[in-house]
């Protein structure tokens, strides 16, 4: 009987945890949108959404925060759910989006339209959407042989972002005085984002959710090693590449909105796990969470920091989040 | 007949590395392969269990060719316990056992009532009902072996095959093990079949045993009658005294010296 109530008492602690992390992110989204160079209350936010169809309320609010910390989130949950699945399916600490080739696609395509075709700037999203799945495509290909190892796709991975790298290397060195713009992109960040960027992402933020929560099962028996998820009767190759592919569509839509936001993806997972455990049935739904609210949160800081000049939200959550991710660390073991 | 290997040949990219062996397990039995290192049992135990892809020959379980069953339907036949495997940092026994049940469950992988059931039993059965809810990393070299056993037992499957089951253990452990393994055989009629380097642990618990060397079958039958002097001096390079062990009534053998001249003469070759 005692046993009984522990078992109850542990799942209902994880989904607890996942509740609160939940509240927390509704409130972020909510303090993001009321703080700004112009404070707004929150009962003022509330009308400005639901009730004001114009005023100035109404055009900051819904013209410009909703819409931005929307994007935000879901930038946030895109990169994390793609990083927290690579860790799963290559059963590796250190696997991100940028693994498999998304940053370094995305990130070549925006320098050689920046550089080669500046008349066609507004292409870059497009660009370097298809640059990332491109890419990961290709490693896939070249990692292919018999199958995919993990291994061999992480390998694949470095030596083909490599040659990329040195690709962007050239633009850069053949036209210096044409790098900004790309290097905004490396940077990423969110600044002036509004509702066609959101309507460019949510799709791939639902249908990526809801999938992985879907199959969070499946990729919890990678974990227990290839050898073991093919005797308990799992199609270890179809699944791998199911998740790989949901990982590179999830990346490249967040890339190409918000640019290379690098530490999303791979720290955002870490943190997740520190906190519900790396059971996917729960990881999956807070990662979620953890996602929104670390890009939310950080964006809000960007823009607040050195009010009215604005950061690039990378670099906000490199600085805090590497610290905050160090202490969780540390505390845990 | 269980499974059925007749002509199998396996090959790592182009180098062939077992070549033309027949293995069969018949229901109830206990089969361990032996052999040197590199001699290919694992590689034949991972052909066996599809974990690898085999390139000539066929395999048959219960009749139908391996590879044109479902991974799930093979997966309630057969349960394995590799050498390779991940231990994920917060996993408890518990957990793990549960995972056994995933080819019995659908893809949301629920569990019924009877699942629940045969997961106690599983734990009970291992001896593993006070670790329960202790994490795998907390657990020794023995305890954590006897969890992945449960894991297989909760597949329930007709078949449990083990590579090295007590390699990394000490003494106490081994014999624990193996001693879960004869037990689940005889009162749960599993069918056992597994690779093992200690050959006197081979001769006391197998009913059949499969000498391998250079990924070929050399030797097999009643481990009594094959595992002899000449054996371990032709396959192993050993010469060894060989001693009736009387509780349990096999053989039992303490190899002395090296043959160094069959080596040496090799490498002049």
């Amino acid at each position: 009987m005692i046993k009984k109530e522990n078992i109850d008492y542990k799942i209902d602690h994880r989904i607890f945890k996942i509740a609160v992390i939940f509240i927390m992110f509704i409130i972020t989204l909510i303090i993001g949108i009321s703080y700004g160079s112009l404070k707004i209350n929150i009962i003022d936010v509330f009308k400005a959404i639901f009730f004001e169809s114009d005023g100035l309320n109404h055009n900051i609010i819904f013209n410009v925060r909703l819409p931005r910390n929307l994007v935000a989130a879901m930038v946030g949950i895109n990169l994390a759910l793609s990083g927290v699945t690579l860790q799963g399916v290559m059963n590796n600490p250190l696997a991100s989006p940028g693994l498999i080739g998304v940053s370094s696609g995305a990130g070549f395509m925006a320098f050689v339209i920046m550089i080669l075709f500046p008349d066609y700037a507004y292409l870059v999203p497009i660009g370097a959407f298809i640059g990332a799945i491109a890419t990961s495509f290709l490693i896939y290909l070249l990692a292919y042989k018999q199958g995919v190892s993990a291994i061999r796709l992480i390998l694949s991975g470095v030596a083909v972002s490599a040659f990329i790298g040195a690709g962007i290397n050239i633009l850069m060195t053949f036209y210096p005085d044409k790098v900004s713009g790309g290097l905004s992109f490396m940077i990423g960040g969110l600044s002036g984002k509004t509702w066609p960027d959101f309507f460019s992402i949510w799709p791939y933020t639902l249908i990526g959710s809801v999938l992985c929560i879907l199959l969070s099962n499946q990729i919890n028996l990678l974990q227990l090693g290839d050898e073991v998820a093919i005797g308990l009767g799992l199609n270890v190759e179809k699944i791998r590449r199911i998740f790989i592919i949901f990982a590179s569509f999830l990346a490249a839509s967040a890339v190409s909105v918000a640019g290379l936001l690098g530490f999303v993806g791979l720290i955002v997972p870490h943190i997740t796990r520190l906190i519900v455990g790396s059971d996917y049935r729960y990881l999956y739904p807070a990662t979620i969470g953890v996602g929104a609210i670390t890009l939310v949160g950080c964006d809000l800081i960007a823009r607040m920091l050195f009010d009215p000049v604005e950061l690039p939200v990378g670099i906000i959550m490199a600085v805090l989040g590497a610290p905050f991710f160090l202490y969780l660390l540390r505390e845990k073991r | 007949m269980l499974i059925k290997a007749s002509n199998l040949t396996i090959a790592y990219d182009k180098k062939e590395v077992v070549h033309k062996i027949n293995i069969n397990v018949q229901k109830g039995e206990i089969i361990t392969i032996v052999g040197p290192n590199g001699s290919g049992k694992t590689t034949v135990l991972k052909a066996l269990t599809r974990i690898i892809k085999y390139k000539k020959g066929e395999i048959l379980l219960e009749g139908k060719e391996i590879r044109k069953i479902k991974d799930k339907k093979i997966a309630k036949k057969i349960a394995i316990l590799p050498q390779t495997r991940n231990t994920p940092e917060d996993f408890n026994v518990e957990t793990l056992v549960r995972y056994g049940r995933f080819p019995h469950t659908n893809w949301q992988g629920k569990l019924s009532k009877e699942d629940k059931d045969i997961i106690d039993w599983a734990i009970k059965k291992t001896g593993m009902s006070h670790f329960r809810k202790n994490k795998l990393t907390e657990l020794s070299g023995g305890e954590r072996q006897r969890a992945w056993i449960a894991m297989a037992l909760a597949q329930k499957t007709e078949i449990i095959v083990l590579d090295e089951p007590t390699t990394f253990l000490d003494l106490s452990h081994q014999l624990e093990v193996l001693e879960l393994v004869k037990n689940l055989n005889k009162s749960e009629n599993v069918t056992i079949l597994m690779v093992l380097h200690d050959l006197n642990q081979a001769i006391r618990y197998s009913t059949r045993i499969y000498v391998m060397e250079k990924g070929k079958v050399i030797a097999k039958g009643n481990p009594e009658e094959i595992i002899s002097s000449e054996l371990l001096k032709d396959v192993f390079r050993v010469n060894s005294d060989f001693y009736e062990d009387k509780r349990h009534e096999c053989n039992h053998f303490i190899p002395y010296k090296i043959e160094r001249e069959i080596h040496d003469r090799r490498n002049i070759k």
